[in-house]
């Protein structure tokens, strides 16, 4: 080594900048599949989206279904609820934005902005309290934001874990959660059929 | 074995670190200055390949228990899962399915690497007696590996070896029962070896902790032999012996990964792609490839106990191979009729193995029973006796003046 | 040390040969057919597997389940595009417990219905024996055996579904007279001469859709097409693997000559 050259140096150096930069994009490129192993597999993925059928919820009625491991609620919501939902001001809501993936990113939360045009009566959202994750239940006497039909109240959320209130469009009105509950995204395949996720 | 360290904290905080746990000296003199002879050749390079399969084993195992079920009814299922729908499931299974293989063939160079040089030999029986320990829960460790898929191999497999159990004298029975957890090979065992898997191969990284550690008291052995006599003889393991290892072992990656993605299921057996049925044995029952020679003893003894005495005798009497060879000169370069003495114990091996692959029966049994009387003759008769009789090459003076004759030679012709 | 070098790797050459697995009692080795799939660059042909699909779909599925297999996947693997796989999936009807008539319409998601509904039922139905699973029967059968031709060949699983499938031969005499009731004769077969399925294909039992109107396909078509078809549902991700085996064999073979070099010159005061 005594008898180096200066090129000898040189070219000794790149050698070893050569192996140890295409032994670290090994490195790199092998860790790959050890992370993504752990990401939603193929069998996961597959249920990522799924279709519903609406025809058999009758008006006034509400279903919980299972989608991405979480209850998606889906309610035809009575003429009645849609108006007390449409007459609510912005002003006296105490999350105003729409939080659905049916609407533009940050839209207002209008009730038309949580349904699709032309299918209002279907209100569609996850069934994940905001404030830490409960179930929110429908028929439940203690919704002060439901719509009194007869003797009965219905429509509107209550989530029994920690008291927070959601009016007929799933809106937050009272409690400790912060956001409306969110509106997952989905399309109407046909007039009584939709596509979630 | 290094002597004083020559790492000498310079900051405040490496100072502050030095005088409470001084692991960057311990570092510096045994992972990057050791002294390292420095005429070892490839075959010393197994024990860093090894070193990188049970990392890569234990990180491919830890991966895919994330995925697969433990229970009779599932394992099979969570297995085909990880196969066909998790992300890169099937290369992390043939890695860990084919490492295996690769683990076993290193590590039975390595062993007949330190049989050939005489590594087993004064100062360094306990480093051997590590490595056998090693060897035997690298074997517990696979056993049970291949008995999770549950496929009828694994099933089968797991019967046959937890029956051999049974020919203990008044405890056989009670014994297998309590392997089993049961009256047969059933949700339990499978729970079982399963925990026992994952726990080992941790076992197995504290021995080798152990057997570096015994390594490093005495420091390597080296084809001539002869111990180191000054610094002449030695280089410091780093750059020289970790760039070495490091070639060696891409290029054992490079063997690695013929088998892992294009012949991924060759070293394993068909059948047990079917899943566990316990009403219906296969047609032929063998175990994994480096269980063959075992196998082969155990069948040519014609007792339930004397084959199951044999076939452990037969590893444990590795264990006592530092005084079964008498002689004092270490490595087989300068012992030429134990050399010769040292081949036929290979082929042997080697034959064993084809025999266990072999129904038991005509000529394969009394094969079987020849081969296994020379493996035991060669520990019990050839060496001990070799020690005395044979006279041994003059051995050269340093590791040093090895390596200057070894380059004249070289050079000779073209003088 | 060069002896000791060949001689080491003729061992572990020779520690290798004993992974052949012996035949089972008389089988006859399969018959020597290539695929499009084999060898380190193979890809399977998707028109055939088309083919095969429907083979198994219209002759096998009706003993034969599928269980690791689900409609998804055939669009995973490029056989039919999403349509053609919901279209698929909607003709059969899958088990359903939340539904109100417990059963729906099959989704991609869903895997290949099971002919019988339990192991028992499949006794029953077959004589006793169990129709095996066909998802991983290509790994499962070895068509031909021995150390080193299973190493250049593979198992030869596909060519043993292939042989069984066009091996059915009138029993020779000596062996005729113990034909077991209900029984077939098949050299090829596994486990012994004797095979409880019936040669399950005739020629024209399965409409090709890829040839013109009245082609009549034949046996051997079907056979070779339908064991294509197992060679995948056995082992999806192959092309994947052999693509990626070939990237990183390329790298492993630079990185060891780079790592060669290092190693030189890093012992060049050494020697």
């Amino acid at each position: 080594m005594s008898t180096a050259t200066h090129a000898d140096v040189t070219r000794r150096d790149f050698l070893y900048i050569a192996t140890g930069a295409v032994g670290a994009v090994g490195v790199a490129l092998t860790a790959w599949p050890f992370i993504s192993q752990m990401n939603p597999d193929a069998s996961v993925k597959a249920l990522a989206s799924i279709e519903f059928d609406l025809a058999p919820i009758a008006e006034g009625q509400e279903v919980t279904i299972k989608w991405r491991g979480n209850p998606v609620i889906i309610r035809n919501r009575t003429a009645k609820e849609i108006e007390a939902a449409k007459a609510v001001p912005l002003t006296d809501l105490k999350d105003p934005i729409a939080r659905s993936a049916v609407a533009k990113d940050g839209a207002p939360a209008t009730d038309e902005n949580r349904t699709v045009a032309g299918h209002e009566q279907f209100l569609v959202m996850m069934g994940v309290c905001t404030h830490l994750g409960c179930v929110p239940q429908g028929d439940n006497p203690l919704k002060e934001f439901a719509v009194v039909e007869g003797s009965l109240k219905v429509g509107g959320w209550f989530c029994p874990c920690h008291g927070s209130h959601y009016d007929t469009a799933g809106r937050i009105r009272k409690g400790p959660a912060p956001e409306n509950l969110a509106v997952p995204p989905y399309s109407f395949l046909s007039d009584s059929k939709i596509k979630i996720g | 074995m290094a002597g004083h360290s020559s790492y000498t904290p310079k900051t405040a905080i490496e100072k502050w670190l030095h005088e409470r746990l001084p692991i960057v000296a311990f570092a510096k003199d045994h992972a990057l200055d050791f002294p390292t002879p420095k005429n070892l050749n490839y075959w010393w390079t197994f024990g860093g390949i090894l070193a990188v399969m049970l990392v890569v084993q234990i990180i491919t195992g830890i991966v895919l228990v994330m995925h697969y079920t433990p229970h009779v009814d599932m394992a099979f299922n969570s297995v085909e899962q990880i196969m066909r729908d998790v992300n890169y499931g099937w290369l992390i299974r043939y890695m860990h399915a084919n490492g295996a293989s690769m683990f076993f063939i290193a590590v039975y160079i390595h062993m007949f690497r330190g049989m050939y040089y005489g590594s087993y030999k004064a100062p360094r029986e306990v480093l051997w007696i590590l490595g056998v320990v090693i060897y035997l829960i690298m074997m517990a460790t696979a056993f049970m590996g291949y008995v999770l898929p549950w496929g009828q191999m694994s099933f089968w497999g797991a019967k046959v070896i937890t029956n051999l159990f049974s020919a203990i004298p008044f405890f056989g029975d009670a014994i297998t029962t309590w392997l089993w957890g049961g009256y047969a090979v059933d949700n339990p065992t499978l729970n079982r070896f399963f925990s026992l898997h994952y726990l080992l191969p941790f076992v197995l990284a504290a021995v080798i902790g152990l057997h570096l550690w015994a390594l490093h008291v005495p420091g390597n052995n080296n084809p001539t032999g002869v111990s180191v006599k000054s610094g002449q003889d030695t280089v410091p393991f780093h750059p020289y012996y970790t760039m070495k290892d490091a070639f060696a072992i891409a290029v054992f990656f490079l063997f690695f990964a013929f088998w892992i993605f294009y012949q991924p299921n060759y070293l394993g057996h068909a059948i047990n792609y079917e899943p566990a049925n316990p009403l219906v044995t296969p047609a032929h029952i063998v175990p994994e490839w480096y269980y063959l020679p075992f196998y082969a003893i155990l069948r040519a003894i014609p007792s339930k106990l004397g084959g199951v005495i044999a076939m452990f005798g037969s590893i444990l009497i590795l264990f006592v191979l530092p005084w079964l060879d008498t002689s004092k000169v270490r490595s087989g370069t300068y012992r030429p009729i134990f050399k010769g003495f040292f081949w036929i114990f290979a082929i042997v091996c080697v034959a064993l193995g084809y025999l266990g692959s072999k129904p038991p029966e005509g000529a394969y049994v009394i094969w079987g029973r020849i081969l296994t009387a020379y493996y035991f003759a060669h520990f019990i008769v050839i060496l001990p006796l070799l020690g005395l009789l044979e006279s041994p090459k003059p051995l050269p003076a340093s590791i040093s003046d090895a390596v200057l004759s070894k380059k004249s030679k070289k050079l000779a012709p073209a003088e | 040390m060069k002896k000791l070098a060949s001689l080491a790797t003729a061992g572990l050459l020779l520690a290798l040969a004993p992974l052949a697995a012996f035949a089972a009692e008389g089988q006859k080795e399969a018959k020597h057919i290539s695929f499009a799939h084999e060898g380190p660059f193979g890809t399977f042909d998707r028109q055939q597997l088309q083919r095969g699909y429907k083979v198994y779909k219209e002759v096998c599925s009706t003993c034969h389940s599928m269980r690791f297999v689900a409609f998804r996947n055939l669009a995973e693997g490029g056989i039919f595009t999403e349509e053609q796989v919901k279209a698929l999936a909607a003709s059969v009807s899958v088990k359903d417990a939340s539904t109100e008539s417990g059963e729906r319409p099959g989704l991609p998601a869903d895997h290949f219905p099971s002919p019988f509904a339990t192991e028992d039922d499949a006794k029953n139905a077959n004589g006793g024996a169990v129709p095996p699973d066909l998802s991983l029967i290509t790994k499962a059968r070895p068509g031909w055996y021995g150390t080193f031709n299973q190493l250049v060949n593979g198992i030869g699983g596909p060519q043993y579904v292939y042989s069984v499938l066009t091996g059915y031969e009138t029993a020779p005499a000596e062996l005729a007279a113990e034909a077991p009731a209900g029984k077939h004769y098949n050299p090829y077969f596994g486990s012994g001469h004797w095979i409880g399925m019936a040669a399950p294909l005739t020629p024209g039992r399965v409409v090709y859709d890829d040839k013109p109107e009245g082609y009549e396909a034949t046996v051997d078509e079907m056979a070779k097409d339908v064991s294509a078809f197992l060679s995948w549902t056995a082992e999806p991700k192959m092309e994947e693997r052999k693509q990626l085996g070939f990237m990183v064999m390329i790298y492993l073979a630079v990185f060891s000559i780079l790592l060669y070099l290092v190693k030189k010159k890093i012992w060049a005061d050494q020697h």
